[in-house]
């Protein structure tokens, strides 16, 4: 038990000083690279609270192809720190308006703990009992597939729709880039890819068939 | 010999020491293995192209892995004066650590893994997919033209091939019903042959009913490793030696090391999802007394065999048509195939 505590510890303050590092890390790349930190202590309590399914889903989600793109996209950004700081006056009280909403709420959860049991209805206040007889993978797909189905289904089909509008939002036909197309060239047979063309001696013409093609 | 308990000092010291001892066992093993399965990559690769391949290190070149390793580590390693020096050396140490790491949950024996972890299929996928971040951090820290365009290439390709082996993944999964490494084996110890009758053997193997997913699954995983003929990433005739171009002495070593660790690993994903793990490939009597472990090591060569002669044979994909094959091919297949499984098992006969 005393080790659990232990590594409960150690995660929890790499996951707060990686967190913290993320907004003061002077380099964008080394920031992201303080959010990949962040999530892997994340996922490190997710097992210690006996959810491993979480955490690993979060190691392969955020971890594996969300902060690759972060990655991604940042190391190509050339980011300019003094435009960046330019702005801050004008932003901070919105940002420290947003910042106080959102400890008020952390004070709120944490105040809940000592309010008297029954001061917020059942569903609420506890998480629903986790059956010890099936692992939690199980556990988490009964709920989600029956109880929850609509919602989960919900939350695919707005994925889906970002995915579709990413898509639409950048893909461009340009009129004068050549594209390859697969099925057309392995379409093509010896009739329809060669020409046989007789050049006269002395002085050439190029035949129409050609000249169209070029 | 584990302790039940661990109530006092004694058994943590106890299960500290076996721990210990056990994955110090496993990992050495692993290295010398690793040392041998690149030199046999070199021989087949020479032979296809009628060579000796290395020979002089040693009978037969034996020892050439050895003697690689040591010219590595005696070399001065160089850091560029416009590197990013923490990263710079970080990258290697996470490509190596990251690759030995997945080998904590693989069973190479029935029940024989450091940690039989009930998401054990999960961990080994979210390793792998971790993989390329030795790589992007390498080359971004590199402070280098083409190392950094290799390093994005690499991200793109095994971001988008981890799709699809996230799919034949779940096949499997569906068809075992376990993410259990272990009970993933052990599945497969009834399939298609005990349905006609015959004794345990290589036809229930998940090869057999899964055989698209298997083809998938080595092509993916031949991407994931960036193993010709999807090596765009080191790539010498463009990006020189890609994002290790800057690398040398032991930094340039643990990325060859973590790399072909990968490799290795990958391999034994294959066997344990495709061909059985550490079953004998028949259920009689000489063959099941050989132990288990050095059936799963036959598989790993059999299939890093397999990852040779693609390397020798293959032309390398020109980069667009890399991308095709993995959004516009397998991601569509794996996903038709997930549904077309998935339905069969619910509503069509026992092929399970």
């Amino acid at each position: 038990m005393t080790l659990t505590a232990a590594f409960f510890y150690l995660f929890a303050a790499l996951t707060v000083a990686s967190a913290f590092m993320v907004i003061s890390a002077r380099n964008p790349v080394h920031a992201v690279l303080y959010l990949i930190l962040a999530f892997f202590n994340a996922a490190g309590l997710f097992v210690l609270l006996g959810a491993e399914f979480l955490a690993m889903i979060l190691v392969v989600v955020y971890v594996g192809a969300v902060a690759v793109l972060f990655l991604f996209v940042v190391m190509m950004l050339d980011v300019d720190f003094a435009e960046l700081r330019a702005g801050f006056m004008k932003n901070a009280t919105l940002g420290a308006g947003v910042g106080l909403l959102v400890l008020a709420e952390i004070v709120f959860l944490v105040a809940t703990q000592f309010l008297k049991p029954g001061a917020l209805p059942a569903g609420i206040a506890r998480a629903s009992p986790i059956p010890t007889d099936i692992t939690n993978t199980e556990a988490l797909g009964r709920v989600l597939y029956t109880k929850y189905v609509y919602f989960f289904q919900g939350a695919g089909l707005i994925l889906l729709v970002a995915m579709i509008g990413a898509i639409v939002l950048t893909l461009r036909h340009k009129p004068n880039v050549r594209r390859q197309n697969i099925s057309e060239q392995n379409a093509r047979t010896k009739t329809t890819a060669m020409d046989v063309i007789k050049v006269p001696s002395g002085g050439y013409t190029i035949p129409d068939k050609v000249a169209a093609k070029v | 010999m584990y302790p039940k308990t661990l109530d006092t000092w004694w058994d943590w010291g106890l299960w500290l020491a076996l721990t210990a001892g056990l994955s110090l066992l496993l990992l050495v093993t692993l290295l010398i293995i690793v040392a041998f399965l690149l030199l046999m990559d070199r021989k087949v690769w020479a032979a296809v192209q009628m060579r000796r391949g290395p020979n002089v290190v040693g009978p037969f070149g034996l020892l050439q892995s050895f003697a690689d390793l040591l010219k590595f580590v005696l070399k001065e390693p160089i850091i560029p004066a416009g590197a990013d020096k923490g990263l710079f050396l970080l990258a290697p140490l996470v490509t190596a650590i990251l690759a030995l790491a997945a080998w904590a949950v693989i069973p190479v024996g029935n029940g024989m893994a450091m940690t039989n972890l009930n998401v054990g299929i999960l961990y080994l996928f979210a390793i792998s997919s971790l993989g390329v971040y030795g790589i992007i951090i390498g080359g971004w820290a590199s402070n280098s033209k083409y190392p950094f365009l290799s390093s994005l290439r690499s991200a793109a390709q095994m971001v988008s091939y981890e799709v699809s082996i996230g799919l034949v993944i779940i096949t499997v999964l569906l068809c075992a019903g376990s993410l259990n490494l272990n009970d993933i084996i052990k599945a497969q110890q009834v399939g298609v042959g005990t349905k006609l009758g015959l004794k345990s053997s290589l036809l229930d193997w998940y090869w057999l009913p899964l055989f698209p997913m298997f083809v998938i699954f080595f092509i993916s995983a031949l991407a994931e490793t960036n193993r010709p003929p999807f090596d765009l990433v080191e790539a010498e005739s463009e990006l020189v030696a890609g994002f290790m171009v800057e690398y040398s002495s032991t930094p340039y070593l643990l990325f060859m090391l973590g790399e072909y660790v990968a490799i290795v690993t990958m391999c034994a994903m294959t066997s344990i999802l495709f061909l059985g793990g550490w079953l004998p490939p028949l259920d009689i009597a000489p063959l099941n007394w050989v132990p288990g472990p050095l059936w799963f090591l036959l598989k790993i060569t059999f299939v890093f065999f397999m990852f040779a002669m693609a390397k020798a044979m293959v032309p390398r994909y020109r980069y667009d048509q890399l991308m095709r094959l993995g959004w516009k091919i397998f991601l569509p297949l794996s996903l038709v195939m997930v549904v077309v499984v998935a339905g069969l098992l619910q509503y069509g006969p026992q092929v399970r």
